[in-house]
């Protein structure tokens, strides 16, 4: 027993020192990354890595990135952080310290890029990440750390505007419509909350029901029944997946009639393909849709991508693998922006980014927030998700009310 | 003699730990984490008989508190602290008392059960409650100083205080009180009725695993980066269980059982996650059930059965 | 506390609160009769029990996608977790049966934590669902709505509830589980083949697990880590229920059932499962101090 530990703790060892030196030499760009492939995240860790995945195999196929006139290609080491921040110190000390890397992908929840946020920073190396959205990384002066994404208060403010919009169209005041809302315990579905909050401020409506869901939670029925009562005009609710199949289930189960429904998620949970009747007429928020013209030289326009994607993996492409090939993009554009792969003079070109991708334009303000981006809402209709806004983007106009199916 | 040497010894060594494997030194600082939680869950399950699934409940409050004080004392960094690490332990201790009251009178599985319904309800209510960051979690502040420095002042901060718990459960063992808790495991009625007032017993026994573990608390907190009350603070299904298994796996009711089970589980999961990527977690059920099923008496149980005299005790005409 | 006055404001609020509770704390009560059964037989505490639901609830889902309808699903998935529940008793349950009842718990635990892990490993931590398509039943213009699926919920549950006791009560196998329960040492010496009893008792605690999990995926969704909660209900419904007594089970199953609903309506979703959750550590700290007024002890 002890030898066989000895050996085990000599191999360890061994692998490591051999990896941190293998690091240099081949024209490899080694680039790290923890994503949630275990645990309650693990659906959209996996939509994450696939992004990282794909964008590494096509730069790779073209030839690479060029950083002073040499070709280098792109690699990526995985760890996982089991969707628990708890990991946060350990996984990104093994990263920068063990792996030796100089640049990091980010994680998929917010919670594991708060932790690891303040530790890229202290090491000086480049972050940039896709699918976390807290709106707290951005106020902490950060200055490795970029996120290509819209920050998760953006979710579902166009829900709150749109719904206030349908109240003038119909001779009402913006300030009657009533909101119900229902959100998940956790960092992300907080912040969406947030941005509602704030956006219902603003136009001085009345918010009638504020449940927050346990992570766990199977039923929202109690929440609802609430909501039955109150009758609001708009119910906004963000769990993940689970929430947003809860609510287009249980809505419909229960009859609760509300002239807008909007939520996250809807696309990773599949409302339109599993619960296409129940779903009818909900709106989700989604920082990408395949049908939008945005386009970049990789990937060539969005629906491409899609498309692409979709053969490689055999799922519709969900925004969380968009963003996540995004990150990868940004960062093969900054290593040719620079000219060289020292941390600092990537960081600089990373801050000067302005770039489209088939993800969305790029352009990080001295944050690290993607301020050329805007998120985007859809509504499900005849088992299809079509963008209604912006209006700029939008495939047809929102259908309003909502009719229950029967 | 040769006892104190060795300590000196292996206390050198793991002093210039650091400086010998500077890559590592997280994962060494909750290594010392972990025996802190084996040897304090022992000090009730395996020397009293209390098997408890939910001392997390103290370790969250150690955190928490921690964060709390080190965000609103208004206090430099170090000063914060200690502190915050100081008011973990004592609120922790609070709470071990309060609750020990009711809980510490129900017995065997009951007492089990309802300490994990414990554990998963402080992970639940402090999820709700909006001064603590509710589900957002809190983030406590950033660690000042060098690069290198942080993770090496946390490898020392979780070694002073795993060896701190060490000979501080040495010396009750030795005494008194370790023969109290053992008449308490193994017959409390009886033990009751010979005048021993169990109940005090226990109620301290519990505080003083409170106390170390809000220490750990505060430890772990500010070396995560970031609290979640569920998976970091009140992390009842793993670190809640883990403590559980690594005093087994080592061996219960002894001294060096959980800190054998805590190195021994503890590296096995770092090389589980480094090289079963994606099955850490099925190879660590699949352990747990290993371990409880095939060795209930742990490593120290199954050296005392292989060498009994290496325990002091002689076999006749072996 | 506008919850409350709501619950005054709306009287038909109430109404809907407990049609819910009663109907949900059904679902609860099958995992709770199975882990009765097994408690009382076997003398083991089974943790995986919410696991086995989720289980079963896959099965349901699996079947439905092989267009099956889940109400057949039912049965068939009870079918399913039977054999599965044989193959973990002979694989590893036997090993526990005659030790502590802590080891039984630890090792049920890690049972519960492989099971969950695999189920994420094959089945990814998507949520599913399983249409039954059953409809929802409206009265008085909508404003009470009950989903008729939990409805035949509720029947299944006092269908398998009374097929279980007539089992134990008429036929050879039940009373041989009866012996076992009452003594096994005197079950042995009067010839009952003790093992093969146990073996048959978790592999019915297992299909009951199954049948309820597949009224899970129809009633609400199914996900690796939905098992936690359900073992924790069953335990608190046992304790309270007593372990012999089945229509008990069902009571305070559908008691439990009530409490939550109207404890997630009043206090906010956020913290139901806290409430579920402190309640258990509650009704323990009571019972104790209830029982050494009477000088027994919860041992």
């Amino acid at each position: 027993m002890p030898t066989s530990l000895t050996a085990r703790l000599t191999a360890v060892l061994v692998l490591a020192a051999g990896s941190a030196a293998a690091e240099g030499e081949d024209a490899t760009v080694v680039l790290g990354a923890a994503v949630s492939l275990t645990g309650k995240y693990s659906v959209n860790g996996k939509n994450t890595k696939d992004g990282y995945d794909i964008a590494v195999e096509r730069i790779n196929e073209m030839g690479g990135v060029k950083i002073a006139g040499k070709s280098h290609k792109l690699k990526v080491i995985y760890y996982d952080d089991e969707s628990t921040p708890a990991r946060g110190a350990q996984l990104a000390e093994r990263l920068i310290n063990q792996d030796g890397v100089k640049f990091v992908l980010g994680a998929y929840s917010s919670g594991l890029t708060k932790a690891m946020a303040p530790v890229t920073e202290k090491y000086k190396v480049p972050h940039v990440e896709g699918n976390a959205a807290a709106r707290e990384l951005f106020t902490q002066g950060y200055r490795y750390l970029f996120a290509v994404l819209s920050t998760a208060d953006y979710y579902l403010r166009d829900a709150v505007i749109l719904a206030a919009e349908m109240a003038k169209e119909h001779g009402r005041n913006p300030k009657d419509v009533k909101i119900a809302m229902a959100f998940e315990n956790d960092p992300f579905s907080l912040d969406v909350r947030e941005g509602v909050v704030e956006e219902a401020k603003k136009y001085g409506m009345k918010i009638l029901v504020d449940d927050k869901l346990p992570p766990e939670i199977n039923d929202m029925a109690a929440t609802l029944t609430k909501v039955k009562a109150v009758k609001p005009d708009l119910l906004l609710v963000s769990g993940h997946e689970k929430g947003a199949t809860l609510v287009v289930r249980q809505t419909a189960e229960m009859k609760v009639d509300v002239p807008m429904v909007a939520s996250t998620h809807c696309d990773s949970a599949k409302i339109a393909e599993n619960l296409a009747q129940a779903a009818d007429g909900v709106l989700c928020g989604s920082q990408w849709d395949r049908h939008l013209a945005y386009q970049d030289k990789w990937f060539g326009s969005a629906e491409q991508y899609a498309q692409r994607f979709e053969k490689r993996f055999n799922y519709p492409a969900p925004y969380q693998a968009a963003e996540s090939t995004a990150v990868v993009l940004v960062f093969a554009d900054a290593f040719a922006r620079a000219g060289s792969l020292d941390p600092e003079k990537v960081r600089d070109a990373l801050a000067s980014t302005d770039l489209m991708t088939m993800f969305a334009p790029i352009k990080f303000d001295s944050t690290g927030k993607n301020i050329a981006k805007q998120m985007v809402l859809y509504q499900v209709l005849n088992g299809t998700y079509k963008v209604v806004s912006p209006r700029k983007w939008a495939e047809t106009k929102p259908v309003w009310p909502r009719k229950l199916p029967q | 003699m040769k006892s104190v040497l060795g300590y000196v010894c292996a206390g050198a060594l793991l002093l210039a730990l650091p400086l010998l494997a500077p890559t590592y030194q997280t994962q060494l600082a909750f290594l010392w984490v972990m025996i802190v939680l084996a040897l304090t869950w022992d000090l009730l399950g395996g020397q009293m008989g209390y098997n408890s699934f939910g001392n997390i409940v103290f370790f969250g409050i150690g955190m928490y508190a921690c964060a709390v004080v080190q965000r609103d004392a208004g206090l430099g960094y170090f000063a914060g602290l200690f502190l915050g690490m100081g008011c973990g332990g004592a609120l922790a201790v609070a709470a071990a008392a309060f609750l020990g009251a009711g809980i510490l009178g129900l017995r065997g599985h009951y007492f089990a059960i309802a300490t994990l319904g414990l554990g998963i309800a402080a992970g639940e209510l402090a999820s709700g409650w909006e001064f603590i960051g509710a589900g957002g979690g809190m983030v406590p502040p950033l660690f000042p100083g060098a690069l290198g420095g942080r993770e090496r002042f946390f490898y020392y901060l979780c070694f002073a205080i795993a060896a701190a718990t060490f000979p501080v459960l040495r010396w009750l063992y030795a005494g008194r009180f370790g023969l109290a808790l053992n008449a308490i495991r193994d017959d409390e009625d009886k033990a009751e009725a010979m005048g021993l007032r169990t109940t005090r017993y226990k109620i301290t026994a519990w505080c003083i695993c409170a106390f170390f573990l809000g220490l750990a608390g505060g430890a772990v907190g500010n070396l995560t980066g970031f609290i979640d009350p569920r998976e970091v603070a009140f992390a009842g299904s793993t670190y809640g269980v883990w403590m559980v298994l690594m005093a087994i796996l080592g061996g219960k009711g002894t001294l060096f059982g959980p800190v054998l089970g805590a190195v021994i589980f503890h590296l096995t999961k770092e090389l589980f996650w480094t090289y079963l990527l994606g099955w850490q977690r099925v190879a660590l059920g699949l352990l747990i059930v290993v371990i409880v099923v095939f060795f209930p008496t742990g490593i120290l149980g199954w050296a005392r059965v292989r060498w009994p005299e290496r325990f002091g005790h002689r076999v006749e005409g072996a | 506390m506008d919850n409350l006055r709501l619950l005054f404001d709306a009287p038909l609020l109430p109404v809907q609160l407990l049609l819910d509770g009663v109907l949900i704390g059904a679902i609860f009560a099958l995992a709770a009769l199975g882990m009765a059964l097994v408690w009382g037989v076997m003398g083991i505490i089974n943790v995986a029990q919410g696991e086995l639901v989720m289980l079963g609830g896959y099965a349901a889902y699996f079947l439905y996608r092989a267009g099956i309808h889940p109400l057949f699903g039912v049965p068939l998935a009870a079918a399913l977790l039977f054999c599965l529940g044989w193959a973990l008793y002979r694989s590893l349950i036997f090993r526990v049966v005659d030790q502590d009842l802590f080891i039984s718990i630890l090792a049920t635990f890690g049972l519960s934590i492989l099971l969950q892990q695999l189920a994420n490993a094959f089945f990814g931590a998507d949520v599913r669902t399983a249409e039954s398509g059953f409809g929802t039943w409206a009265v008085r213009g909508g404003a009470i709505t009950i989903a008729r699926i939990k409805l035949v919920a509720f029947g299944a549950a006092l269908l398998t509830g009374g097929v279980l006791v007539l089992f134990l009560k008429s036929s050879r196998l039940g009373q041989a589980i009866r012996a076992t329960a009452q003594n096994a040492r005197a079950a042995r010496v009067m010839g009952v083949d003790t093992d093969r009893v146990y073996a048959r008792t978790f592999a019915i605690n297992a299909a009951i697990c199954g049948a309820s999990g597949a009224l899970v995926a129809m009633t609400w969704i199914v996900h690796p880590y939905l098992g936690l909660p359900y073992t924790v209900r069953s335990f608190m419904i046992v304790i309270v229920a007593g372990l012999g007594n089945l229509q008990a089970v069902l009571a305070s199953a559908v008691a439990l059932g009530v409490a939550e609903n109207f404890a997630g309506f009043i206090f906010g979703a956020e913290y139901q499962t806290a409430f579920v959750f402190t309640l258990l550590v509650v009704i323990l700290v009571l019972r104790r101090f209830w029982l050494s007024r009477q000088r027994r002890y919860l041992a």
